[in-house]
């Protein structure tokens, strides 16, 4: 069910994630302290390569860590057949990359 | 020391069993073992268990006592009984042949899926091996190598009930002692037989397995040293 190449990507992606969540934490109590503001956050973040090559290699770190750790959670609890186990877990990995990414694109755009 | 222990014992198969109770007169320092061949040699000649040396060498006896997988052998009653009450059933996640027995032949033939065995470097001319017992790899191995083979582990553990096709504690832990053995020249074999689907990766580390390990090893360290082995291997560093 899982395989030794989706196993190492998950962990890979959990210590890309680590500090990624750091980061953005503290992102986030820096950006609230002088209330929540979006002309304040858009100021930011608009026209920033820097905060969209952040978010946009957190998003697809994201995707693919959950897209792994769900399938397995779908396979211990339903024990669906391989095919439909495969293409769950590439649609919660599309899904989720759609959404990130389209988050980041409306903040940095 | 002259009460009575309620009990209660698993009778049948697993699709059409049911509870029998039983009354067993307390005694001092009375295992679980003893309460059930009690009831078997005392009142009901029909109940199926199985056990050998009741010393916690063998790893035959072991139950589901109170909902906990145990060796009934050496395990005091007193130390388990709820005011004087036992249920005891069937080790879990494997098929039940007849009351307290199971079926080991899944418990074993993961051990042989995983490369449970020695693959011999030696033949008959070669000198004995001299093992150093203070270098890591000895360190590793002597760590697990003291399984009775008992399924306890294996009972206990909730990725086995969930995945069919995972190879189970006992097995990875065998695996483990072996991939640290100097003499095993079967190791790159190995490797890839515990990271298949089932394999190493599949547990989740809930360390059901060392916690009810009634020889005090830890499958749950084997198993993360074989998962560092399986990510060293893929970066070019593997056994060969």
């Amino acid at each position: 069910m899982i395989g030794p190449r989706l196993w190492l990507l998950q962990r890979a992606t959990a210590l890309v994630m680590a500090p990624f969540v750091l980061v953005h934490l503290g992102l986030i109590i820096v950006a609230v302290q002088g209330g929540l503001d979006a002309g304040e956050i858009l100021a930011r973040t608009q026209g920033s390569w820097g905060w969209a090559l952040f978010y946009v290699a957190f998003v697809l770190a994201v995707a693919i860590h959950a897209a792994i750790g769900l399938r397995v959670v779908i396979a211990e609890t339903l024990r669906p057949r391989r095919w439909v186990l495969d293409l769950t877990a590439w649609v919660i990995l599309v899904v989720l990359a759609v959404l990130g990414l389209r988050a980041v694109y409306a903040v940095v755009a | 020391m002259n009460g009575k222990l309620e009990i209660k014992i698993w009778r049948g198969r697993a699709s059409d069993g049911a509870f029998s109770a039983y009354e067993v007169p307390e005694q001092a320092h009375q295992t679980v073992l003893d309460v059930v061949t009690y009831v078997q040699r005392r009142v009901d000649a029909t109940l199926a268990y199985r056990f050998a040396c009741r010393v916690g060498m063998c790893g035959s006896c072991a139950m589901t006592v109170n909902g906990v997988p145990r060796w009934t052998c050496r395990t005091d009653v007193k130390t388990v009984a709820h005011k004087g009450r036992l249920v005891i059933e069937p080790l879990r996640n494997l098929p039940v042949v007849k009351d307290l027995v199971t079926d080991m032949a899944p418990f074993f033939d993961k051990w042989q899926a995983a490369e449970g065995r020695l693959h011999p470097t030696a033949d008959r001319g070669t000198e004995v091996a001299t093992i150093d017992p203070a270098t890591p790899d000895r360190k590793a191995a002597d760590a697990g190598v003291e399984c009775i083979n008992c399924a306890v582990c294996y009972s206990a553990c909730d990725v086995v009930t969930w995945n069919p096709d995972y190879l189970g504690p006992a097995a990875l832990n065998r695996a483990w002692t072996l991939q640290n053995d100097e003499r095993d020249g079967g190791k790159a074999e190995r490797l890839r037989a515990v990271t298949r689907d089932g394999g190493c990766q599949s547990c989740h580390s809930h360390q059901s397995c060392t916690e009810h390990c009634p020889v005090g090893l830890s499958p749950t360290a084997s198993i993360a040293g074989l998962k560092r082995m399986a990510a060293r291997a893929a970066f070019g560093r593997g056994p060969r």
